[in-house]
């Protein structure tokens, strides 16, 4: 047994189910007790579906169980087929329907529906939602494509966008448009989009493009094998990516890999001077590997930030994760327990965060700024607004959305030059305008003992400083005193960048046994750690 | 209405003698574990430990929105492979991760080990688990056992096993008290005691409450009152420890919250007099409250889902404080002693519907496009996408609407999506995850 407060993923089913819901005219018969509809509501609520998503549950009770549950399986296969007449349908367990032992597979079967119907097998107390869609996706691929000669012009099939994937929808419509200006068209782009007719098309397609290795890799490979098709290994999210991959793709077909980039900002937008104050500003990854690898080659060598921190929580991608981690001087922090990230992430005392929204959540504690790069994540995250992360105007997306948290600079440079001004001092909030602000008196000095308490209007607030938290804690072990001078230096200095100050200041001081702090150490430990 | 007749109209006859119709089939409903949320907050020295699996933990964190990353009092103990080869091993497992939890939160003064539909399959018996941890952790920390499974209890029904579940537990009394039952938000628990307390009644007692040291005592000279529909079987366990019952129409609306006080008002022989003076004027700000809404909602037809057991009442409320034509009401469960002074007010006309088999039921509600539809967030934006005007109903539960103060409220859920209807003027368009004709594969921008 675990205990777990917060997910990073559902069950294996959940999985399949945004394979089902991503798709049109297939049907997904579950075996499952009541309540656990419940998944319903991620589709119609967090991605904004108008459509219930096209799963038939058992939603068997306690007087079902016994010999009865396997007819209620059968009724209920009968009734969804009748009802909705898909051309394909699934059928499977979720974790309680495991334990009782119905094969669904066996049992649908029997029933001799008049349309194929495909048997899943997810493990659902070993395995987890990724691996589930991924299977499912490929037991479809398995049971539906066969070989068949390729199109006359060259077309590829887009591999791995399912229901609620993070962005899945506007990066198929970007990475549909920069193929097409190399002069490919997309023969399916699956699953999110196909029907179970267009997916036993896709063996015409000339190659694959696997976006998602999450959700589409093991339905790569298996067409890779049956049908010889070659897939794309570089994942298009951040310029360099993009265009490796175009280079990829044009290796693959003989084309040239040159397309109009006018509408790409973010190089140059990173070049401008504005953004010389993102150099070597210090972030922290974590997500899905797919996002994090790719998030990372962005955060160093297009935007100039410093990564001090890389993970993902799905397992199955642990190895390119840690070699990408490497790269960059990092171990890669496999797991899928947040309050492990939280600790990392504290250890790291990043400026930035790129995670899920369960980063969000963590930086919004710790009083770290955040974007979100990765599943899972909450409605938000599923913009009206076209919002791709790959390819070109993926890029000019991601420049802004991480950009944003942070302060910008020319704000930063006012922030130190006026510290401590009597209406713009770290106390004042957001905002100094109207009655909100909590105005000082003109060379009013904050005493010594408030230095620990003045607080920040909530909502913008830490709600826990884990640098005063550490601090505190190493006091206890007799570290280093600051004399009261030095104390109201310190509360000179920007609020967002005065835990990471103090920080220093007291390792200095600790690596240099002194046991008082002066305003002088304070400024030697800022010469000593100045880069 | 007729305080002492509160049965019938002159006019319409209730819905008490209504055959009810039953269906079987898909039910599209939440497990009794979601009843936690709300529990946990209500009962501050409580902790709720799911045993179950990645599927429990996954609803609860959907159901529990924002409220997930607050360090609430909830989590889950997921069933791993290795705990399902053998029994024997679970024990031991749980009893490890209770002490490592109740060593991180030394504040926890009781522990519920709350059943699931895995843990309910393999027959782990959570009752000794329960019994075994209170011995160990006495007397810091008392730890019950109930099931939220889904294949026991829907919804609401986890808040009833998980009360029932205390009953016998209580200490005994033999004074004359009344003992109010059902979780209310802490500020309509405070309304409720007031009003209570100005009609002279007293010592009142809540379950649950709001700390472990003021659980109420229970004996035969108890006198209970239940203000929310779904607590059959906390009914029967308190009616076992020999209480009794005072059937009551549930406290929604001016009306509801009058029968519900006089009834209460009557087993304590408050005098009628006084019962008027101290209900008077909050009746008269509930009821304007109340026709502020009405307006809205006057003449239109309503078609309740099953979700919470509040369907009833509510629609008693709705068809006769606001107007509304009951077209169907569904509930999950029908407990005729619990809901009978609702059903009698209730004016005849609308099916009652228990259990559920929703594409049946959604097919009825088609063909019957009523003006609004209280349905679950499962249906809602598909049922809005097809033109009907939805109001979600777990907010029904989330949301404080007992009693005079929130009646005005109450009306209020039911007309914002009817006056929100009017004020969209832009047509729904096709949208790209729209499943209709023309998506093109994998939508353009």
């Amino acid at each position: 047994m675990k205990l777990t407060l917060w997910t990073y993923e559902g069950p294996p089913h959940v999985g399949a189910m945004r394979v089902a819901t991503g798709m049109t005219g297939l049907h997904y018969v579950l075996h499952a007790p009541q309540g656990d509809t419940y998944a319903d509501l991620l589709f119609t609520m967090i991605e904004r579906r108008n459509h219930r998503p096209p799963v038939t549950y058992t939603t068997f009770q306690a007087r079902d169980l016994g010999a009865d549950t396997a007819n209620l399986f059968k009724d209920a296969a009968r009734d969804a087929y009748a009802r909705f007449k898909p051309q394909a349908m699934i059928v499977g367990a979720s974790c309680t329907a495991e334990l009782i032992q119905d094969d669904p597979g066996g049992l649908a079967e029997a029933i001799g529906l008049p349309c194929p119907v495909i048997p899943l097998d997810l493990p659902s107390y070993q395995r987890k939602e990724n691996f589930g869609a991924d299977e499912t996706f490929h037991q479809i691929c398995r049971a539906l494509v066969k070989p068949m000669p390729r199109t006359e012009t060259i077309t590829c099939n887009i591999l791995g966008a399912t229901a609620l994937g993070f962005r899945h929808r506007d990066d198929v419509a970007e990475i549909t448009k920069l193929l097409g200006l190399m002069g490919i068209a997309v023969n399916v782009a699956a699953p999110m989009g196909a029907s179970p007719a267009d997916i036993a098309r896709m063996g015409q397609a000339h190659f694959n493009v696997l976006l998602y290795p999450e959700t589409g890799e093991s339905a790569a490979r298996w067409l890779e094998r049956s049908c010889n098709q070659p897939y794309t290994k570089t994942v298009p999210i951040g310029v360099g990516a993009t265009r490796d991959f175009l280079h990829e793709v044009a290796a693959l077909t003989g084309l040239s890999p040159q397309v109009d980039e006018s509408g790409l900002r973010l190089p140059w937008w990173s070049a401008s001077v504005d953004s010389t104050y993102l150099t070597g500003k210090r972030v922290f990854i974590f997500g899905d590997a797919t996002h994090v690898i790719a998030a990372a080659r962005i955060a160093a060598t297009e935007i100039g930030f410093e990564v001090v921190g890389m993970g993902c929580y799905n397992r199955e991608f642990a190895r390119p994760l840690r070699a990408a981690a490497k790269a960059y001087g990092l171990e890669a922090l496999i797991t899928d327990d947040y309050l492990e990230v939280e600790d990392a992430i504290a250890a790291a005392a990043p400026e930035l965060i790129l995670g899920t929204q369960q980063e969000r959540h963590i930086g919004k504690r710790l009083g770290i700024p955040c974007a979100v790069i990765s599943s899972p994540v909450h409605v938000q995250d599923f913009p009206a607004r076209y919002s791709p992360q790959m390819g070109f105007e993926g890029a000019n997306v991601i420049f802004d959305s991480w950009i944003h948290p942070l302060v910008m600079g020319l704000e930063e440079h006012l922030l130190t030059m006026f510290r401590e001004d009597f209406e713009f001092h770290s106390d004042a909030g957001p905002s100094h305008h109207g009655a909100k602000a909590d105005l000082r008196e003109i060379g009013d000095v904050a005493p010594v003992a408030d230095l620990a308490g003045g607080a920040l209007p909530p909502g913008f607030a830490p709600p826990r400083d884990i640098y005063e938290q550490m601090t505190t804690a190493e006091a206890a072990q007799a570290g280093p005193v600051w004399q009261a001078a030095a104390e109201r230096e310190l509360k000179k200095i920007p609020f967002f960048v005065r835990g990471k100050a103090k920080r220093n200041t007291e390792s200095y001081a600790a690596e240099k046994g002194v046991a008082e702090i002066s305003v002088e150490t304070l400024y030697e430990a800022k010469a000593h750690y100045a880069r | 209405m007729s305080l002492d007749t509160p049965a019938l109209d002159l006019q319409t006859r209730g819905c008490r003698d209504t055959p009810i119709l039953k269906e079987r089939g898909q039910r599209e409903v939440f497990c009794g574990l979601t009843g936690i949320i709300w529990l946990h907050r209500k009962m501050q020295d409580a902790f709720f430990l799911v045993v179950g699996s990645r599927t429990c933990a996954h609803l609860l964190q959907s159901a529990a929105g924002v409220m997930i990353f607050a360090e609430p009092r909830f989590g889950t103990a997921i069933l791993e492979e290795k705990d399902l080869a053998g029994l024997a091993d679970a024990n031991t497992e749980l009893d490890r991760e209770v002490a490592r939890l109740l060593a991180r939160r030394p504040d926890i003064k009781q522990l519920f080990l709350v059943g699931s539909c895995p843990s309910e399959v393999i027959k782990l018996d959570l009752a000794r688990a329960a019994e075994r941890l209170t011995t160990l952790h006495a007397p810091h920390v008392r730890v019950y056992n109930y099931s939220g499974s889904g294949i026991e209890t829907t919804f609401t029904q986890g808040e009833d096993a998980c009360l029932a579940a205390m009953v016998p537990t209580l200490a005994s009394t033999t004074a004359r008290e009344l003992l109010v039952v059902g979780a209310l938000p802490d500020v309509v628990e405070d309304q409720c005691l007031s009003l209570l307390a100005q009609l002279g009644i007293g010592p009142v007692r809540m379950l649950p409450a709001r700390r472990s040291a003021d659980l109420p005592a229970v004996g035969p000279n108890t006198v209970f009152a239940l203000v929310q529909p779904f607590l059959g079987d906390t009914h029967a366990a308190l009616i076992r420890r020999g209480a009794t019952h005072l059937p009551a129409a549930f406290p929604f609306g001016e009306e509801g919250t009058t029968a519900w006080l006089w009834a209460v008002a009557q087993a304590f022989g408050v005098p009628r007099a006084q019962f008027d003076g101290v209900t008077a004027a909050p009746r008269a700000r509930a009821a304007k409250a109340v026709a502020a809404h009405a307006s809205t909602l006057n003449g239109k037809s309503v078609f309740f889902f099953p979700d919470s057991q509040l369907e009833i009442p509510l629609a008693r409320f709705l068809a006769r404080e606001c107007g509304m034509t009951p077209i169907e009401v569904g509930t999950p469960f029908l407990h005729a002693a619990i809901t009978g002074p609702d059903l009698d007010l209730l004016p005849e006309g609308p099916v009652i519907s228990e259990g559920q088999d929703v594409e049946r039921q959604l097919d009825r509600q088609h063909a019957a496009r009523p003006d609004l539809t209280v349905c679950g967030l499962g249906l809602a934006n598909p049922l809005e996408a097809k033109g009907h005007t939805t109001k979600w109903a777990i907010e029904l539960v989330f949301t404080p609407v007992h009693f005079y103060e929130q009646a005005g409220d109450l009306a209020g859920l039911f007309s914002r999506p009817l006056r929100r209807k009017a004020l969209l003027t832009a047509p729904i368009t096709c949208s790209q995850i729209s499943r209709g004709p023309g998506q093109s594969p994998g939508g353009q921008p």
